[in-house]
């Protein structure tokens, strides 16, 4: 009541949210001395992402000297924000570090050893900033790599965005700081109420909006006192609200101003309405003042194990070991460390890694002071919770339905509403720790949905494929049919050609050729004729009977099985049964010849056997050219098999059916080949036996 | 008797008209196919390994419609079963065991310096997620990659492996509270706050 008599509330109401709690304030450890500036420290490190959203893009190399406010970093895309160098030096890594996360896993840092000279690169101060367009300031605040400092690091540059500010009527200044131990804000406003003014100012031009409000909590008399004095004439209310948490959370802020409600999945801006955090007001107007990008944050060290706790103003990427070191830590038996306030902070799992622009707090209890929670017991359904839940959730309900993984129900049960402000888990007596289970369920449903999206992918990509198979199958099948066509027509085109001239390849080729071919076969033929040889026609007439005996099975084999196939085959039967009598009728003509030969040939004279040698030699060459082209045809069917093997889907078809010819053409070959390789032996032995004789 | 002739000449009516409003419905109402086989699919993890002895999710899907058991997806584990219960109200089966084991998910890697670019397992990829070309390197579209381990088997220098996913922070989410012991002296953390 003393508090109210010395600051008279302003004139508008103010109303109330539900719930809430009243954990010890602390704030009178950290709130009672300047702010101070901590020095350079060893080395800065610098994590690409500090922020909601993207990570930066990078925009320098290792080895790199660079200036104090020189950009380390690029915003990537519009959900991202700028990094600067916070101090003139080199950097010397860019690599996996730890960062300031509840998981202690690591993440893409820059590493800076400062030179000591900590000199400024060329800034853009800008005197008559009132004259700026609003989308000039927005590039100037994106610019300046400002991300909202309150602790959630949304990049404030697109809550400025022309696109996003039609029916925006109203700007609060979230001056609230309600969780205990923490007094950064409060800190700033005693010291630098101006700046945030004329912060204020800066935004209340750019958002164009008639109604700024500045809610602020009664426990931070001096701060409301210098706000008093530098909003003198200006047409911003201060609204003084009592202390309870958490009334800095950004829908319960606006109940208590404005008494409307934020429906549920949406943000402020829906309702007209845009929540800036004090320290992001004060670096937005230093960004757009004086062209200072940020590059420091106040940040208040507190806690029993801190001899000198107070506020300090601290580079970016300044390790909180070595910040701690400054200011007398004592390490506890049990070391904790806890970035942010009692309440919504989280234990830091390593105490080197460094400050980032949303830390706003660094807490070092002793162990009587915040001791850790007892065993949890089980739930009494005593309900205290949903008294105190501010977001008017069941706090129990969504507590069942996460322990039994019952993700969808908790959804139901508006689970995403939740701030995970933890004023459940401080009044429950069975001290469960309920924000925790918030905290695991929300994690698996956004795991959950990322699946869903991931499977809902694959499916897609499964079915495209499975239709472009389908395609390429039928497209084959109607290639093959027309391809099969055409052969057909070419085919019957041809007949009826032959049909029309009897012998149309001979008008095409020269009289001489064909009379040389013609001599050439005679030829050949009275040479063979000479020499027909008698195993040669054996060899014919057994070929012939097995082929017979053969078909004799076969036409056994189809008078069991298939009918049809009967007449056909007698037919064949009946052909090759005279096959075989015209080779045997043949061999015994020879045999008897060679007989009389024979006896003719003891009386041959040499001039004959010459005769032979060179005929002889005539046939030679004749064996090496088929040698050759056996090799040749054989080689290129190697290369086309290569090639079928290498072959894409459609190439292949046509491929195999050039190789099959080709094997033909090989088998011929082979064949001649043999032939001929016969024939030259059996020239051989008829020389040496006229060599004998 | 005019009494019995109007009760069942009014039912007679009753019955012409309902018959026609059914018939008309069953025309204008027609469903297309069987719309458990959506529902059961979209359960799936389409990872489409065929793990299940189906050549594919939905395939399985309409094996389960038709009766199979609903404990034949390893790469969906008990998640998948207990969803797939649920939407079946049936009692939720233990994985079976026979079609493999619930394992982290993982993704393919191509091993490039050791692919000869025989383009098998792009053949293989049920959905399209391995590019490359004959006698060129392929590689592995990581964020399309299911983890259905189909490529591993058809490659014939073995440069495929079977990578788990890690998503790093992005993929971070907070473990579920240890549970919570009734007896609080049986706790380890009642110990560990009492040493403090």
């Amino acid at each position: 009541m003393t508090m109210q008599e010395i600051i008279p509330t302003c004139s508008v109401d103010i109303f109330d949210f539900h719930g809430g709690i009243h954990p010890e304030e602390h704030k009178t450890d950290s709130n009672q001395q300047p702010i101070r500036l901590l020095g350079l420290p060893p080395k800065l490190i610098l994590p690409l992402k500090q922020h909601i959203g993207a990570a930066s893009k990078l925009h320098v190399e290792v080895g790199q000297k660079v200036l104090k406010g020189q950009k380390l970093a690029d915003a990537d895309g519009p959900f991202s924000v700028a990094l600067h160098a916070p101090t003139s030096g080199s950097v010397v890594a860019i690599d996996d570090q730890l960062i300031a996360h509840p998981s202690g896993q690591t993440d893409c840092c820059i590493s800076l050893i400062p030179d000591g000279e900590d000199k400024w690169c060329e800034l853009h101060p800008c005197e008559d900033y009132q004259q700026l367009s609003a989308s000039e300031i927005q590039t100037k605040v994106s610019e300046a790599g400002i991300a909202g400092m309150g602790g959630a690091g949304f990049p404030t540059a697109i809550k400025l965005a022309p696109s996003n500010l039609t029916n925006i009527d109203t700007l609060i200044l979230n001056a609230a700081e309600c969780e205990p131990y923490i007094t950064a804000d409060d800190r700033l406003l005693q010291e630098r109420a101006g700046d945030v003014v004329a912060g204020l100012d800066i935004l209340i031009q750019v958002l164009g909006v008639h109604q700024c409000l500045i809610g602020i909590e009664d426990n931070k008399p001096e701060a409301i006192q210098a706000l008093r004095k530098a909003l003198a004439g200006k047409n911003i209310r201060l609204c003084v609200m009592p202390t309870k948490y958490p009334s800095g959370g950004e829908k319960q802020l606006i109940k208590l101003l404005t008494n409307k409600e934020v429906p549920s999945g949406r943000i402020p801006a829906d309702i007209g309405i845009v929540c800036q955090n004090v320290a992001t007001v004060a670096a937005i107007y230093r960004a757009v003042r004086f062209g200072e990008p940020l590059i420091s944050r106040v940040t208040t060290l507190t806690g029993e194990q801190i001899a000198e706790r107070g506020n300090v103003e601290v580079l970016l990427g300044t390790p909180i070991d070595w910040m701690l070191k400054q200011v007398n830590y004592q390490s506890a038996k049990v070391e904790r460390l806890i970035m942010g306030g009692p309440m919504m902070g989280f234990t830091l799992l390593h105490s080197d890694v460094p400050v980032v622009k949303t830390t706003n707090c660094i807490l070092a209890p002793g162990p009587k002071e915040l001791p850790l929670a007892p065993p949890a017991q089980a739930c009494i359904r005593c309900g205290l919770c949903a008294d105190a839940c501010p977001a008017e959730l069941l706090p129990q309900q969504l507590y069942w339905f996460s322990r039994a993984e019952e993700y969808e129900k908790a959804e139901h049960h508006n689970l995403f509403d939740c701030i995970e402000c933890g004023a459940c888990s401080y009044v429950c007596p069975s001290a469960i720790p309920l924000v925790q289970y918030y905290r695991h369920s929300k994690g698996m449903i956004k795991q959950q949905r990322e699946n869903q999206l991931k499977s809902d992918q694959a499916r897609e990509r499964f079915e495209a494929r499975q239709q472009r198979l389908e395609r390429e199958l039928a497209e084959k099948a109607a290639k093959r049919k027309q391809r099969a066509e055409a052969a057909a027509k070419a085919q019957a085109a041809k007949l009826a050609e032959a049909e029309k001239e009897p012998n149309p390849a001979v008008n095409s080729v020269p009289k001489a050729v064909i009379q040389e071919a013609i001599d050439r076969v005679s030829a050949k033929q009275t040479l063979a004729a000479e020499k027909v040889d008698l195993a040669e026609l054996k060899l014919a007439w057994d070929k012939a009977q097995a082929k017979l005996d053969k078909m004799f099975d076969a036409l056994d084999d189809a008078k069991a099985n298939n009918p049809e196939q009967v007449d056909k085959l007698k037919r064949a039967v009946e052909k090759n049964q005279m096959r075989v009598n015209q080779a045997k009728t043949a061999w015994q003509k020879a045999e008897k010849e060679q007989l009389s030969q024979e006896s003719a040939l003891s009386q041959t004279n040499s001039a004959e056997i010459a005769q032979a040698s060179v005929a002889k030699g005539k046939e030679k060459p004749d064996l090496a050219a088929l040698a050759l082209a056996l090799e040749k045809a054989q080689s290129k069917l190697v290369k086309m098999e290569d090639a079928l093997a290498q072959a894409a889907d459609d190439q292949k078809e046509k491929l195999t059916r050039a190789v099959d010819k080709n094997k033909v053409r090989v088998e011929a070959a082979k064949e001649t080949l043999e032939e001929a390789k016969q024939q030259a032996n059996i020239d051989s032995r008829d020389q040496a036996d006229g060599g004998k004789s | 008797m005019s009494i019995v002739f109007t009760a069942i000449l009014a039912l007679l009516g009753l019955a012409i008209v309902f018959g026609i409003l059914l018939g008309f419905a069953a025309v204008r109402f027609k469903v297309e196919g069987n719309p458990i086989v959506d529902q059961i699919d979209s359960l799936l993890p389409q990872t489409q390994c065929g793990q299940c002895g189906h050549p594919g999710c939905r395939p399985y899907a309409e094996g389960i419609a038709a009766g199979e058991e609903i404990n034949k997806c390893p790469p969906g584990g008990e998640a998948t079963i207990q969803a797939l219960a649920d939407l079946l109200d049936v009692e939720a089966p233990a994985l079976d065991a026979e079609h493999g084991e619930e394992k982290p998910k993982t993704v393919a890697v191509i091993r490039e310096d050791e692919c000869i670019g025989c383009t098998k397992c792009i053949q293989a990829c049920p959905i399209d997620a391995i590019l490359g070309s004959a006698k060129h390197m392929h590689t592995v579209i990581a964020s399309e990659c299911t983890g259905c381990d189909l490529c591993v088997e058809p490659c014939p220098v073995d440069c495929i492996d079977m990578v788990p996913v890690d998503n790093g922070l992005a993929a971070w989410h907070w473990d579920a509270p240890k549970p919570l012991n009734i007896i609080a002296t049986d706790s380890a953390s009642y110990h560990g706050a009492e040493s403090v």
